[in-house]
């Protein structure tokens, strides 16, 4: 609407955001406060103090890293099973096409504690219990789907004249992907990317389900046995929630454009 | 990791011929002719996916009925024996007292998150509808709730709920209310709290895929209905809303499948607690097999759990269908 409105709308505005993101401001201000005893705690850090910060990443690191990790491999294996697919499904007239894709609407559907519950045994037997990769490939389950999804409407959007210019030239199938295709896609790529990452960091379900020793254990669980005891040191805690949600800030600044164009395609494509 | 997939190879590379030009081929079919090849080669890109979907998801559903039907317990996983029950496991979830907790739970959960999270996103979204300074960034800063892990989001709530030392009593406190009321820890009060906090999880994506949704009806019909006289909540009741429809449609039914299975959220806060007032189907499901090692009945309970959600599969592909046809995104 060109409708425009003055800075007092931008004051509700502000509002409305200092009303749903307070709880954010709350983990930061309590991460900050200088632990010891559960007292009420100030409003403002002015005893500004990182001993939650220094226990945060003393108990936590490892497991910080072992999202990295696993975080990274999901979405190393989610486009490289993903983009193909994507393109595939958007280009080739394959028999049995339409029959996928509603195979991975359908898949949207299915609780992931019914995947957990069935790979449990799995995983056991084949040794894939407390391990990243059992990890990775579990997550790559949240980003498959939505990578094909996304990476596909994108896809569509190339003109055809471009891929059939360069099989014209003589590039076979492979190499008119590898060459024309996948440069084109690069946006299409980062926000896959992005998110499939998002998801495999922020995963808690597998990491609780698959995951039965201190070994391998991603930093949502680490928080979840974190809270589950009783806890005297909330700084700690919330110092490892804001390290937690690291990421997410970091792509929201870097990427906005990708990020609200994924969360707009993921759900209407 | 894009950048080494984009990087992998420069456009203005000269494309050498790799592939002999077709020749004219016989009749279609077998995989030696190079039509044949070529169709064998458009498969091999399908074939990592489907075969990942087939493992990933479809095994899991399959494994998950034959397990509602057997005694699999930790036993199983020594001995590799897992008897058939018939629908001992069936038998046992639904006659539990849990059960009806659960489903009620369920439906209260999902029909008072979905319905807050809309009525608020939508509110929001068409707030931001109306440009002003800064509207752009305060909208993107608004996703940020929904973008963190949402065990971080039930960590601070538990903390900010809790009743001795949270910030809501301590602000209540504040404003002169005498009451501690234990947002967590109350039967009476548990299950508001945590659909109160998934309400707030919910808001930045109803919000942004509702503003997607207006940002697509025409300018030119809320020019056309302030001429006749409408504008305001009869231009919103009458242009947007109907324009609005399919948009509407994908976000609720895509909500209450997210939502029905939401199984972190509720695990951080209460872990289904005090005494089952926020134990949902999925989170039972959860405590059957991994806590008391049931996984028959965990199975059974999942199973109950896919029902419900096949449901609103249905309903969910004929709105997408719609909003595809209809909206045209």
């Amino acid at each position: 609407m060109t409708r425009r409105r003055g800075w007092g709308s931008t004051l509700v505005g502000v509002l409305i955001l200092a009303v749903l993101l307070f709880p954010l401001y709350w983990m930061l201000n309590v991460s900050l406060q200088p632990s010891g005893s559960a007292v009420r705690t100030p409003w403002i850090p002015l005893d500004l103090s990182f001993d939650g910060y220094a226990t945060a990443l003393r108990e936590q690191g490892g497991n910080l890293v072992t999202s990295l990790v696993v975080s990274l491999g999901t979405v190393v294996v989610s486009l490289l099973i993903a983009t193909p697919a994507a393109y595939a499904l958007a280009r080739f007239r394959v028999r049995g096409a339409g029959v996928v894709l509603f195979a991975i609407l359908l898949s949207q559907m299915i609780p992931g504690i019914v995947v957990a519950n069935a790979l449990y045994d799995v995983y056991s037997d084949l040794g894939l219990l407390n391990s990243v990769p059992g990890l990775i490939l579990a997550d790559a389950s949240h980003g498959i789907p939505f990578a094909i999804i996304i990476m596909r409407a994108f896809l569509l959007a190339i003109p055809s004249e471009v891929i059939e210019a360069a099989r014209v030239d003589g590039a076979g199938q492979i190499r008119t992907f590898v060459a024309i295709v996948l440069p084109m896609s690069r946006n299409a790529l980062v926000t896959a990317g992005l998110f499939t990452f998002l998801f495999a960091w922020s995963d808690f379900l597998f990491a609780l389900t698959l995951t039965t020793t201190e070994q391998v254990r991603p930093v949502t669980l680490g928080i979840f046995t974190y809270i589950g005891t009783y806890i005297n040191d909330w700084s700690s805690v919330m110092a490892t929630a804001v390290l937690a949600s690291v990421p997410a800030v970091v792509l929201l600044v870097v990427a906005q454009r990708f990020v609200t164009a994924g969360v707009a395609s993921g759900a209407l494509k | 990791m894009a950048e080494r997939a984009g990087g992998v190879a420069a456009p203005e590379r000269p494309l050498v011929s790799t592939a002999a030009p077709e020749p004219v081929s016989g009749p279609a079919g077998g995989w030696r002719s190079p039509r044949g090849r070529e169709r064998l080669l458009q498969l091999g890109f399908l074939v990592p996916a489907v075969l990942y979907l087939v493992v990933f998801f479809g095994y899991p559903v399959v494994q998950n009925l034959l397990m509602g039907f057997q005694e699999y317990t930790t036993r199983t996983f020594y001995t590799g024996e897992a008897p058939w029950v018939g629908l001992d496991n069936y038998a046992a979830v639904i006659s539990s007292n849990v059960f009806g907790t659960a489903l009620l739970n369920t439906a209260l959960f999902t029909a008072g998150s979905i319905a807050g999270q809309f009525v608020l996103g939508l509110a929001i979204a068409v707030f931001f509808h109306r440009r002003f300074p800064l509207g752009g960034l305060l909208r993107s800063l608004l996703l940020l709730p929904w973008l963190i892990p949402l065990i971080v989001s039930g960590a601070v709530w538990r903390w900010i709920l809790d009743q001795d030392n949270g910030a809501l009593n301590q602000f209540l406190g504040a404003l002169g209310v005498a009451d501690r009321p234990g947002w967590l820890t109350s039967t009476s009060l548990a299950l508001i709290a945590v659909i109160a906090v998934n309400i707030w999880i919910g808001i930045p994506f109803n919000t942004t895929i509702l503003y997607g949704g207006l940002q697509d009806v025409p300018e030119e019909l809320y020019e056309a209905a302030a001429l006749d006289g409408a504008t305001g909540w009869r231009a919103f009741r009458h242009v947007t809303w109907p324009l609005l429809r399919p948009v509407v449609a994908v976000v609720l039914v895509l909500g209450v499948v997210y939502t029905i299975k939401v199984l972190d959220i509720i695990l951080g806060l209460t872990d289904g607690g005090p005494a089952n007032a926020t134990q949902t189907v999925a989170t039972q499901a959860y405590h059957l097999s991994f806590q008391e090692f049931r996984f028959g009945e965990g199975a059974a309970m999942g199973n109950v759990l896919i029902v419900i959600s096949l449901v609103f599969a249905l309903l969910y592909l004929r709105a997408n269908r719609r909003a595809l046809v209809g909206g045209g995104r």
